[in-house]
């Protein structure tokens, strides 16, 4: 694995999930979220999970990406101005990158190299989520099909 | 020198904590919708880094939880986002701060 590369990456994921949180225009911060998931997928293929990568693109940046855009179009009647930014979610989420951050440096037996590994193929991942992972693959079939028809019952115009 | 685990969980780490950051400070339903997504691709980045370092590689358990996480986020996102327009339809507003009619 390529060091210039992780940090070149990382730098890049963490820029733009911070303009996302942070930016007052909904329209940017959507912008910035779906670069930040073009980060994480470049992380994906960095560790040598090729198919996750490329599922992340087309589910996040092909997919909600695109929900949240149509989503702000259709609420844009009140245009954030609030400036009220809460002060102690800042507080929160310090005090947990600290304790995180410290328990993860703490931890002798994680700084370890990559092993090497024969490469993940697509063919490897068919079989296995076709024979030991059947049955969650079922199940998340049903949840998606529940959640899409849900989601269509909640936006459906009432009838007066 | 090759990265090693650590800087992947740090990394994982920073990007829940920002996720955490835009759920818990901003006002707007769509931003804390983003922040809940970045604080889940945090957690697959997660995954993915302790399958690619662990010593049984042959074995895609965490590839296979990171895919199924990545299809009920999805789930996640189009059910939010349903019920952000449904709620703007009522109250003609997306700020959180004002949905409080099920105040004591």
């Amino acid at each position: 694995m390529n060091s210039v590369a992780f940090i070149v990456i990382a730098i890049f994921t963490l820029a733009a999930g911070l303009a996302a949180a942070t930016l007052q225009k909904l329209m940017h911060a959507a912008l910035s979220f779906a670069v930040t998931f073009v980060g994480i997928a470049a992380f994906f293929f960095l560790l040598g999970a090729e198919f996750v990568g490329l599922v992340q693109v087309f589910v996040y940046i092909g997919a909600v990406a695109v929900l949240i855009v149509f989503t702000i179009l259709l609420t844009r009647r009140d245009v954030e101005k609030d400036r009220m930014f809460n002060w102690s979610g800042v507080v929160i989420a310090i005090a947990v990158f600290g304790g995180l951050i410290w328990a993860i440096l703490k931890t002798q037996s994680l700084s370890v190299a990559a092993p090497e590994i024969p490469a993940l193929t697509v063919k490897r991942i068919g079989e296995v989520l076709m024979t030991n992972y059947v049955w969650p693959l079922q199940c998340v079939g049903l949840l998606l099909t529940a959640a899409l028809v849900g989601a269509l019952i909640l936006v459906m115009e009432e009838k007066q | 020198m090759s990265p090693t685990l650590q800087l992947f969980l740090i990394v994982s780490a920073a990007l829940f904590c920002i996720g955490l950051l835009a759920a818990l400070s901003r006002r707007h339903a769509i931003f804390i919708l983003i922040g809940i997504e970045m604080m889940l691709a945090g957690a697959n980045l997660n995954f993915i880094a302790f399958w690619r370092f662990s010593s049984e590689p042959h074995q895609p358990t965490g590839v296979m939880i990171a895919i199924f996480s990545i299809a009920i986020a999805a789930a996640e996102a189009a059910v939010g986002l349903a019920l952000v327009i449904s709620v703007y339809r009522h109250y003609r507003t997306t700020n959180v701060d004002q949905l409080d009619q099920l105040k004591g």
